[in-house]
């Protein structure tokens, strides 16, 4: 493990940045291009998964711990979020029979 | 060596999420999601960070997936009741998601940060480094996740009770 890590020294935090630009417009295309809505949360995981990659490549770069308990925090965000969002699609599908999200057009008004 | 396991794993993570956001059936997108997250694991790992590994691993693969899992089983879909956007709109998506990346990349390159990125302290990821932190400076925000989670659990139990005092 540890020889591993130091042999890490070689890659860029450039492309590290352009992975998780990647992965998080990656994110933004199904959030765009889907309409179940259960897709659209897997959509927003991985955009919240991107972030948290690149700020512990950030937190390794500049050697400060509080990088990596930003991820923490997001984690136990992610899982608060992940559960409220669940629960909320449960009851449209028995409100609405269909988890399309279009069906739940009028709350624009 | 170790920086040839990155670009494949980062190859490996992109063809995955790809395959979250184009698969059919919201199934495969679970499993997909999963993968994805598994490659996220590996890179935690490539990057030192143990302790977020080891988060990364038990919170998102074991907890976050399976309530996603059961929640597709609860509702019973299949690929008959997975609603199709119409194929312009999903041009028009994936043409915004590429200006998006083309701007983001862009903007990076103006930025110019192309230094390697070198493990100072291979100690900075572990437990112990992280609780001293944890528990220390960040001891309220800390103690106010307990309560977020707290919030969030009373909510998602009153949000799925069917409401029987109305009826």
């Amino acid at each position: 493990m540890e020889n591993l890590t130091i042999q890490m020294a070689g890659v860029p935090l450039n492309h590290y940045i352009y992975l998780c630009a990647i992965i998080f417009t990656i994110g933004v295309i199904g959030v765009l291009t889907r309409r179940n809505a259960i897709v659209i949360f897997m959509s927003v995981e991985l955009m919240l998964n991107a972030v948290n990659l690149l700020l512990t490549a950030f937190s390794v770069h500049s050697n400060d711990p509080s990088g990596q308990v930003f991820v923490f925090f997001i984690m136990a965000l992610a899982a608060a979020e992940v559960a409220v969002g669940l629960a909320i699609i449960v009851m449209v599908y028995r409100n609405t029979k269909s988890i399309d999200i279009n069906v739940l057009n009028r709350l624009k008004w | 060596m170790s920086t040839q396991v990155f670009y494949f794993v980062a190859t490996l993570s992109i063809i995955f999420s790809l395959m979250v956001i184009f698969a059919k059936n919201p199934i495969h997108s679970v499993l997909y999601l999963i993968l994805t997250f598994f490659t996220f694991t590996v890179h935690y790992v490539l990057l030192n960070a143990q302790f977020l590994a080891v988060v990364n691993f038990i919170v998102y693969m074991g907890a976050i997936m399976v309530l996603f899992l059961f929640v597709l089983m609860l509702l019973n879909l299949n690929k008959e009741t997975e609603p199709v956007k119409s194929p312009l709109i999903k041009i028009v998506g994936v043409i915004a998601g590429c200006c998006l990346i083309v701007t983001l990349v862009g903007s990076f390159k103006a930025a110019t940060i192309t230094s390697p990125l070198i493990l100072k302290n291979p100690g900075l990821g572990l437990v112990e480094n992280l609780g001293k932190e944890l528990f220390g400076p960040f001891l309220l925000p800390f103690e106010l996740s307990s309560l977020l989670l707290l919030a969030a659990m009373v909510g998602a139990v009153l949000l799925s009770k069917r409401d029987e005092v109305e009826a």
